[in-house]
């Protein structure tokens, strides 16, 4: 494997020019201009490191894990066990068995949706989630809800997205059995204050289930700190494969929550009357899982924590604030989402111009931006918008990049004037 | 770029800057909403039906440029046709905008729906140019509610 630069161990910035080396499909042209890809909030692009360690494992370490007596088995089950352990490790989390691969954050949210659900919840109990949800955070429980006859509770928002915290708390009460809850908005960036809402939710026994797939690449997690219950988030956001994602769940929990999906890999014994299942995270990896998506997820993790959390958020932060001035100063344009505390998702509209005519049009300077609802159509709703465009940066953007993209609305603008 | 001019013809910018006969219709004999998941857009299409054919026909909701100048389009082009006729139209402008028909047609022959006929370089708008058309073709149908998808 490949080492990561020198330099980029002792700069107290980033060198972009150097990160950006390492990311072979940023030397993209999209007919003819280059790739300026601002579409990272849907799926970040993936280190060399990481593509070479997939590639390792199918052409030197493949085989099916936990099952084969033979050396290539040996070794895929150890390296399998080796990314828990990592990512465990990468979130403070002090036990590996309470990382659970799934295949993604939907993933992990329908499972404790489902399993915690069948278990926990029934009729006339309350389930609570925000108006911020990503659809993945919102329906499972919405329909978890229905099919148990509780109630679905929504934390509402003020008009610049930031949750009303003393409708939350007057929402809690002992029929609530869970609160699950977006540690970053995807549609427009708000930072939930989640340490806060967990201990509130705890102060009343209550346990909560925090949707990481945006703080995840940005921030540094810790999920002993924050005492949640629950912890989802995708791979490929965090510059790993796609396909493979994690639930980290509380021992207690886990222990005590029925199979999810059942089959191969989940059992300690079974007879025509009944079946015994293992332990987590076993009982919840049903079936031949993605061992080299799960072991190039680990190597992701490397390379941020080579790279450094602090830096790249101290980076983020300044590209952040680049674009919201710079966009900010542009005649007719919309930002949405004006919380006091922000992420590196920049959500705008430009007056009189859907945001799919912005996309295919940015398209065309080689800009990929995200244009829609975002899976978040309750929020849309609630800002009485169809849609929006969103920007959403890492730590391989540049300021010029930002610049394109201002050049790019400004064109737009005066095409639909 | 020359794609994206093909794509936002005068007409069309036209047409989503006023878009014509846009406005609900209370006593409408047929109506439906199309709705496109990808995007969220929504349309309601209205028609009045009298014994002659499409009396009146009209539109509502959100939508980009491409959307919008489509359904606007559609209302002038398929006005006074009967149901059998607006149907038959439905399935050669689908054509026209997928690239199933021959690309060989005069402006004159398909009117000026031919402007939209840029959309078929851009795969993922196809569906904005269609939707209105689907609405359409569910009213007349008597369904209530179509998706794109």
């Amino acid at each position: 494997m490949r080492e990561l630069g020198q330099n980029k161990r002792l700069n107290v910035g980033i060198d972009v020019q150097s990160v950006r080396k390492d990311f072979p499909i940023l030397e993209t042209n999209i007919d003819g201009k280059p790739l300026v890809y601002l579409d990272n909030a849907a799926t970040a692009h993936k280190p060399e490191v990481v593509i070479l360690r997939e590639t390792e494992f199918y052409t030197h370490q493949n085989a099916n894990i936990h099952r084969g007596i033979h050396r290539l088995s040996e070794i895929a089950s150890d390296e399998y066990e080796r990314a828990r352990r990592r990512i465990a490790q990468f979130f403070n989390v002090a036990h590996a068995e309470e990382i659970v691969f799934v295949r993604g954050t939907t993933e992990g949210v329908n499972l404790v949706a489902n399993s915690f659900g069948r278990k926990f919840i029934k009729e006339g109990d309350h389930v609570v989630v925000s108006i911020l949800e990503h659809h993945s955070n919102f329906i499972p429980w919405q329909q978890m809800a229905e099919e148990r006859g509780a109630v679905f509770q929504v934390i509402p928002m003020d008009d610049k997205g930031v949750l009303d915290l003393e409708v939350y708390e007057a929402m809690l009460s002992e029929r609530t059995k869970i609160v699950a809850l977006t540690h970053i908005s995807n549609a427009i960036g708000t930072v939930n204050p989640i340490k806060e809402m967990i201990q509130l939710a705890h102060a009343r026994g209550i346990p909560v289930l925090i949707d990481g797939a945006q703080s995840t690449p940005h921030m540094k997690v810790d999920v002993t700190d924050l005492d949640c219950d629950f912890f989802v988030f995708s791979g490929h956001k965090v510059f790993g494969p796609t396909g493979i994602g994690v639930l980290y769940g509380k021992e207690r929990w886990l222990d005590e929550m029925p199979p999810y999906q059942v089959g191969g890999g989940t059992i300690r014994t079974v007879t025509v009357e009944e079946t015994e299942f293992l332990d987590p995270p076993a009982k919840f990896e049903a079936g031949t899982p993605n061992i080299g998506g799960a072991i190039g997820l680990a190597t992701a993790f490397d390379y941020i924590e080579e790279l450094g959390m602090e830096r790249i958020m101290n980076y983020e932060n300044e590209l952040y604030y680049y674009a919201r001035e710079k966009l900010g100063a542009l005649p007719g344009l919309v930002l949405w989402g004006d919380g006091s505390e922000i992420a590196a998702v920049l959500s705008f509209g430009i007056e009189g111009v859907h945001s799919h005519d912005i996309s295919t049009f940015l398209d065309s300077e080689g800009v990929a931006i995200r244009a829609g609802h975002h899976c978040a159509k309750p929020l849309m709703s609630r800002l009485g918008i169809p849609g929006t465009a969103r920007a959403s940066f890492c730590f391989y953007n540049t300021k010029e990049e930002i610049d394109h993209l201002a050049d790019g609305i400004l064109k737009i603008s005066k095409f639909f004037s | 770029m020359d794609e994206l001019f093909e794509l936002y013809q005068e007409i069309i910018l036209d047409h989503n800057k006023r878009p014509r006969n846009y406005r609900p219709m209370l006593e409408h004999t047929h109506s439906a909403d199309g709705q496109n998941p990808v995007c969220g857009d929504e349309i309601t299409v209205y028609v009045r039906m009298s014994s002659d054919g499409i009396e009146d026909i009209s539109f509502q909701g959100e939508g980009c440029a491409i959307s919008k100048a489509s359904a606007s389009l559609m209302t002038r082009q398929v006005k006074g046709m009967s149901i059998e006729a607006a149907i038959e139209e439905f399935r050669r402008v689908q054509g026209i905008l997928t690239g199933s028909e021959s690309v060989d047609f005069s402006l004159e022959e398909v009117g000026d729906i031919a402007s939209l006929s840029g959309v078929r370089r851009f795969p993922a708008r196809v569906k904005c140019a269609t939707l209105a058309w689907h609405a359409l073709k569910a009213a007349l149908e008597g369904t209530e509610a179509i998706s794109t998808e």
